[in-house]
């Protein structure tokens, strides 16, 4: 096998063994929450033989060693388990959700992305002129600004005054493509502007870096055009770096909008996550926290891989 | 009728001028308040409804965690929902009850058995018709104590229950002359064969039928085409409940007209809600009141004089002014209001006395700082008003010490097991349900710890008792006894506060709760 398909083998499994140790975590953190979970479905005024017999009936006698793994079976074959508070299935109530903040973080991330790359070559092209610290003013300050706040003066002055967007984000299985667009577009802008100067900044910064290389100063002398120097030389060797900044705003923008998704009513995982927080719904937040984790886990794989194949040195070993 | 009048009653009913303007208007021109009363709803009424349109409320007061079996309602979009999908024995109503599908109530002299007649020809979502054996099924399911139904409290009183042709006859264990009114407890929506089935499936005999149930997300009714009373409700083509928990979000949605009404608008940006063109505020007063309670039982609040101390030390009028805004009447430290039936208005206002407050609290002989526990959930604003009536009580020579605790597990771990803490309570349909909820020394919400047996020999002897005018006496002497011995400071009764935009026609008084009571979207309509 060529070292380089060992390499990407090697970050998976990792990866997998990572989110393994974290579905440990979880369960025991769960755990170790105060409370009982029969006594939680029940509520107080519960008799000590409706409380054995649930306790029985979710299997909560067994050691919590046997409960980790008949856990870990049932995610691994794609049953969640059930909500206590509801007594659905979890993966028929939180597909939907979590659908839904992909298609939100889908559209800001197809927005922010390309604008942060494009923005930031545009800054190192013409690198401390207006232009650039134009750039960098503006992705500064929207980053600065809480992205309530940001929500709330696009909903004062683009839902309200103007009237052009909608407030409410609600959207809904059926909802055709245009009006869905037409109703998330007040929180994508917030997540676009909140994303926008992190990776905008080390897109610039990594681009800037390798600037510095010879083999650049080498190009220049040859004759090449400014942005062919950063299209053709710099950008590629500063790939990885904004890979990994890219993918970290990509899991924030799926993992850590809860806060936008309360301002505009979007039915996402975040919200979801809060209520059953707040109603000590554990196999819930088990589920929603494991997913989140394979979120994460999953785009640093990626982030790394990306790695891995830009870096010339680990694709043609000698 | 004056031509000027008649102009300010249409005006009245097209919501261009308030109800309250009007009267005043109306006062100016010589007219007294019930005959202006009456040229109102005649105006409202000749207001044609009009059918069609989507009718959308934005709410506060849904969770992902919630579910149509209405054993589990608790919070207000499922409460709103259920007036739309839900079909009830009977309704609040300004003044009394309104029937809906009780034909007749009827009861034994003694008050101990009561029988409802069913309506004859409802039909059942899935096209089978109500019948006495639906209803009885459903009081049934509520009173088991398996279905932890929120209507269980209200169900216990039952012995026992058998259909008689149309008839459902409850027999009681005590009497109980207030059972009709309990029959309107939201819980209470007939299912087929009482939901036994299927308990969260969305079927009763309501206007709309349940199109689309995506919990803490949004609902929507469709109407119900063979609805047994469609020139009352059902007007809108579909009723849509948008869940939204955040304040600013949901006035925004009601500004930018993506919603035609809002629940729980703050007290704080009413003022500038008023402002906002198209756009009316609806109070509703109700018995929801806000507390602060003492154990009775518990030094140092087991003596009499320093509970009465810390009574006179609250500053009532303060507290509705600054915590309500204005939106709340005065408590009396009883938790009963005129919104009750058979509410005793001439019992004596307690008010503010720092010096009285001294005396008592120097014959209670306590020394030292009064610990109380407050948090944001208790009610809103419960820590400002804590520590307004800190200062209150420290003109009286009282120190009070405020300890601010975290809302995650209040419910659980201070209120009704510490000895002096903030809290709220929703109110009861009567009296009887009230007193016997939190004030009976075997209450299952005793949160005063309040054992006094003279209190719970009235409270059963108003059960059986018929004459209005002699009960009426009962609960007057009951509530003097817990204002004077009990446990409870009680300084306000909050409003219900609601916006609705300037599309909605019908809106009508709601009586003890928001929007009409939960009616608001069966009953209005959108305007053409």
């Amino acid at each position: 096998m060529s070292p380089i398909l060992t390499l990407i083998a090697q970050r998976i499994a990792l990866g997998v063994l990572l989110l393994f140790a974290v579905s440990v975590l979880i369960f025991a953190g769960t755990q170790i929450l105060p409370g009982d979970v029969a006594q939680s479905i029940l509520g107080q005024s519960a008799t000590p033989e409706a409380l054995a017999n649930l306790r029985r009936e979710l299997g909560l006698n067994d050691p919590a060693i046997v409960r980790y793994f008949s856990w870990l079976g049932g995610v691994l074959t794609g049953d969640l388990g059930t909500a206590l508070t509801t007594r659905q299935p979890i993966a028929s109530t939180l597909m939907p959700r979590l659908w839904n903040t992909l298609f939100l973080a889908f559209w800001a991330a197809i927005v922010s992305v390309p604008l942060a790359v494009i923005l930031g070559l545009l800054a190192v092209r013409y690198r401390n002129g207006p232009i650039d610290k134009a750039i960098s003013g503006f992705a500064l300050a929207s980053t600065s600004l809480p992205e309530f706040f940001i929500g709330y003066l696009l909903i004062f002055f683009v839902a309200v005054q103007m009237q052009w967007f909608p407030s409410i984000s609600t959207v809904y299985a059926g909802m055709p493509l245009a009006d869905k667009l037409n109703a998330i577009v007040l929180p994508a802008t917030v997540l676009v502007l909140v994303v926008l100067a992190h990776m905008m900044r080390m897109t610039r910064a990594a681009i800037l870096n390798v600037m510095q290389s010879a083999y650049i100063e080498t190009a220049e002398l040859k004759g090449l055009s400014s942005f062919d120097i950063i299209r053709k030389h710099a950008f590629p060797n500063a790939i990885a770096p904004i890979v990994n900044v890219i993918m970290l705003n990509l899991a924030f923008l799926i993992v850590g909008v809860v806060v936008v998704e309360v301002i505009f009513v979007y039915p996402g995982m975040g919200q979801y996550l809060v209520d059953h927080v707040s109603k000590r719904d554990v196999p819930v937040v088990q589920a929603v926290g494991l997913i989140f984790a394979a979120v994460y886990i999953g785009l640093n794989i990626i982030a790394d891989i990306a790695a891995i194949l830009a870096n010339p040195r680990l694709r043609h070993p000698k | 009728m004056s031509k000027e009048l008649e102009f300010l009653s249409r005006h009245v009913a097209s919501g261009r001028l308030s109800r309250r303007d009007f009267l005043g208007r109306a006062a100016a021109l010589g007219i007294t308040a019930p005959f202006a009363n009456m040229l109102l709803s005649s105006a409202a009424q000749a207001q044609a409804p009009v059918r069609g349109g989507i009718l959308k409320a934005g709410l506060q007061g849904g969770e992902a965690t919630n579910s149509l079996d209405p054993a589990t309602f608790l919070s207000q979009v499922p409460f709103n929902f259920a007036k739309c999908w839900g079909e009830y024995l009977v309704q609040l109503a300004p003044g009394g009850l309104e029937n809906r599908l009780a034909e007749e109530i009827g009861s034994s002299d003694d008050a101990k058995v009561w029988t409802f007649k069913i309506r004859q020809d409802v039909e059942f979502h899935n096209g089978k018709t109500v019948t006495a054996e639906d209803v009885m099924a459903t009081l049934e399911r509520h009173s088991n104590e398996d279905s932890k139904s929120g209507a269980l409290g209200i169900m216990r009183g039952i012995e026992s229950m058998k259909v008689d042709g149309r008839d459902v006859v409850i027999t009681l264990k005590e009497p109980n002359a207030d059972l009709p009114y309990l029959m309107a407890d939201y819980h209470l929506i007939i299912q087929p064969n009482g939901g036994k089935d299927a308990p969260d499936a969305g079927i009763s005999a309501g206007s709309y039928k349940v199109a689309v149930n995506e919990p803490g997300v949004r609902y929507v009714g469709e109407r119900f085409a063979n609805y047994w009373q469609p020139d009352k409700e059902g007007f809108a083509d579909q009723v849509e409940i948008i869940v939204v928990n955040d304040p600013t979000a949901r006035t925004s949605a009601l500004q930018g007209g993506q919603v035609h009404m809002i629940n729980r608008v703050e007290p704080k940006i009413v003022d500038l809600i008023k402002r906002v063109p198209g756009v009316e505020i609806k109070t509703v007063s109700g018995p929801g009141h806000y507390v602060f309670i003492m154990h009775c039982n518990t030094a140092p609040f087991d003596n009499v004089d320093l509970r009465m101390a810390l009574k006179l030390a609250m500053d009532r009028e303060e507290m509705v002014d600054k915590i309500l805004r204005g939106y709340g009447t005065v408590g009396n430290d009883f938790p009963i209001n005129s919104s009750y039936p058979l509410f005793a208005d001439d019992i004596e206002q307690r008010a503010y006395d720092p010096d009285k407050a001294a005396f008592h609290y120097k014959k209670s002989g306590h020394d030292g700082p009064v610990l109380l526990r407050t948090s944001e959930v208790a009610f809103p604003g419960a820590v400002d008003a804590a520590q307004l009536y800190q200062q209150t009580c420290a003109k009286a020579g009282i120190t009070i010490e405020v300890k601010r605790e975290p809302g995650d597990g209040y419910w659980s771990e201070v209120w009704n097991k510490q000895p002096f803490s903030t809290s709220y309570w929703g109110g009861r349909p009567t009296q009887d349900q009230m007193y016997s909820t939190a004030y009976l020394s075997s209450a299952d919400w005793n949160d005063t710890r309040f054992f006094n047996e003279k209190f719970d020999k009235l409270l059963i002897e108003a059960r059986a008792e018929l004459d209005q005018d002699k009960r009426k006496n009962l609960y007057r002497e009951m509530s003097i006894i817990v204002r004077d011995e009990g446990g409870l400071i009680l300084p306000m009764f909050n409003q219900y506060i609601d916006a609705i935009s300037d599309k909605v026609g019908g809106y009508g008084d709601g009586v003890n709760h928001e929007l009409m009571d939960g009616y608001a979207l069966a009953r209005c309509w959108v305007k053409a």
